[in-house]
């Protein structure tokens, strides 16, 4: 068997999180992100999976009183995200985010796609062009929607929404992208579409993804990890966690006899 | 057995007589209340119907004796005056004056308050500060007017030399003052109501809080913004005391600040307590005054209508 080392994109280092309000929810979390690669985070609801996805952009910032402890390093600049000097601006650029139910701005959904574009200061309309094009092109939604580029992006589907939000997380080049629950709110044939979408996304960039749906994690991903309580339970090969697990709770959790 | 039968048949009969005794008196119940919601209701439209219907039956009077065509064109409004002129222009020219004057100040502050209170303040500021803007609404109009007679207007002199006692730019300035409020507590609830998840969408996307406010959550929040807009311009357009008491009383057909102007509402009020003979011209002339004043206040509020529906968002 031939092993091909993969490079790490990120990695959280003993990462605690509290909520304002004392509740510990994550508790000493170490799990490696290989570069390209697609890991999920599975677990019954309220175990954190959400949260240790959300510290990754710093999105509990936006609420007042909640503390991290340990490091995310992202490589190969060793930056660690959660470093009260470094500006979660800065961290968000280079970390895109896909939410659980699609959040299309009011706005056209060219403008939707161009957004991260213009909030870092693109003035050039031929670069934004190009950009949104390429985009919309990589979330595979080109064909549907680049002939009414300018109406209004509540007028599309949930699923063509979602992509859109992808398109849109995608337009600004980031080198890792979060999915919470990408898919919980869309019918089958629209979830199909985003598990497609993410596998091919995988050449380009980084994903972690949040999901409830077992069978997604196996389908989709290359690294699964389980958690359960705030802590990490176990962390592998996604063929191996759901054919012969170590942990007897991670065992209990995919075959369905709890959670 | 006779017996028996009675007394097994007795209590069945009665429960289905009571039940339906008592569906019957909870039918009318339902009806009663259903009718006195139905009243509660219709007592605006009511009233509605009744004071439009006044204004035009009275000011039909009015328009027997003077012509629409001059009521419309004549420059001057003198029904008090010997040679009485009924030209409407120089009240209305006062009212959007003092009205575009209080709006030109209240919508950029108002908004800009909104945005601050919605998106920027901590908790603590938004609970301290959104009562006393409250507060604000509730202060009497004729508190105001002296507000800008005596306070705002000598302000104002001591910057522009030679405005006159009697002008619009005070009474506009404070109306503007009035109507924040208005603005701001209803814009920053439609603000409040946007989601929370369209407002992380835009942070995850990298975006500072003020590009989250001016391009995510003002834009999400447009139709009730407008929607606080046209309060205020109605508020603004049918205030009376202040330009009653601080801009003069002079139909003036000018759009000059500095001159002192009467409004519709104020030219109203002049005569209403005045001792003008009912059935008079000069009194029925009120009607006709309020009758414009009316459509004003409507034709705003239907554009803001059709605005807030073209701009609606459904998220």
């Amino acid at each position: 068997m031939v092993t091909v080392t993969t490079p790490l994109k990120a990695e959280s280092r003993d990462l605690n999180f509290i909520y304002n309000g004392g509740i510990h929810a994550l508790k000493g979390i170490n799990m490696p992100l290989y570069e390209k690669k697609i890991t999920a985070l599975i677990g019954p609801s309220g175990c954190g999976k959400s949260t240790f996805l959300r510290c990754f952009n710093r999105m509990h910032d936006l609420y007042p009183g909640n503390k991290y402890q340990g490091q995310i390093v992202m490589h190969p600049d060793n930056t660690n995200v959660l470093d009260a000097g470094v500006d979660p601006i800065e961290v968000r650029m280079r970390i895109s985010m896909v939410f659980q139910k699609p959040n299309p701005f009011p706005k056209s959904i060219y403008e939707n796609v161009a957004y991260g574009l213009r909030v870092r200061g693109e003035r050039n309309k031929r670069i934004i062009d190009d950009k949104v094009e390429e985009a919309l092109k990589g979330a595979a939604i080109w064909d549907e929607v680049k002939d009414r580029l300018h109406d209004l992006a509540f007028n599309l589907s949930g699923g063509q929404q979602q992509r859109l939000c992808i398109a849109r997380a995608l337009a600004t080049d980031p080198e890792i992208m979060l999915f919470d629950e990408p898919t919980s709110a869309l019918d089958p044939i629209a979830t199909a579409n985003i598990e497609e979408l993410m596998t091919e996304l995988r050449d380009k960039l980084t994903i972690l993804v949040v999901t409830h749906n077992m069978q997604q994690a196996a389908r989709i991903s290359d690294y699964t990890a389980y958690m359960y309580l705030g802590e990490m339970v176990e962390y592998g090969d996604t063929d191996r966690i759901f054919t012969n697990p170590t942990q007897k709770e991670t065992e209990d959790y995919i075959t369905g006899k709890f959670g | 057995m006779n017996t028996a039968n009675q007394v097994l048949k007795k209590p069945m009969e009665l429960e289905i007589s009571d039940r339906l005794a008592k569906k019957f008196r909870r039918n009318l119940i339902e009806r009663g209340i259903e009718f006195l919601l139905l009243l509660a209701a219709m007592s605006a439209v009511f009233t509605t119907v009744a004071i439009v219907s006044i204004l035009l039956y009275e000011s039909y009077t009015f328009f027997e004796h003077v012509s629409l065509w001059d009521f419309l064109t004549d420059t001057q409004w003198t029904p008090l005056f010997a040679d009485a002129h009924y030209g409407i222009m120089p009240l209305v020219s006062g009212t959007v004056t003092t009205a575009a004057i209080a709006l030109a100040f209240a919508i950029p502050v108002g908004t800009i308050g909104a945005i601050y209170l919605s998106e920027f303040a901590s908790h603590r500021v938004r609970e301290t500060v959104k009562p006393i803007l409250e507060l604000l609404e509730g202060v009497p109009t004729i508190v105001f007017g002296y507000f800008a007679l005596l306070l705002v207007t000598p302000l104002l002199q001591k910057f522009i030399p030679g405005l006159p006692t009697f002008n619009m730019l005070g009474p506009g300035i404070v109306i503007g003052i009035m109507v924040i409020p208005y603005i701001a507590s209803v814009s920053e609830d439609a603000m409040r109501a946007v989601p929370m998840s369209m407002r992380e969408g835009s942070y995850a996307m990298g975006a500072t809080r003020f590009q989250t406010a001016i391009r995510v959550v003002t834009p999400a929040a447009i139709s009730g913004i407008i929607a606080a807009y046209i309060l205020a311009i109605s508020r603004a357009v049918g205030e009376t005391m202040v330009v009653a008491i601080a801009a003069g009383q002079q139909p003036n057909l000018t759009f000059n600040p500095m001159d002192s102007a009467a409004t519709i509402t104020a030219y109203i009020v002049q005569v209403a307590m005045g001792d003008l003979p009912h059935g008079s011209i000069g009194y029925q002339s009120i009607f006709a005054a309020g009758l414009v004043l009316m459509l004003m206040t409507l034709t705003f509020n239907l554009l803001g209508h059709f605005t807030r529906k073209k701009f609606r968002e459904a998220y």
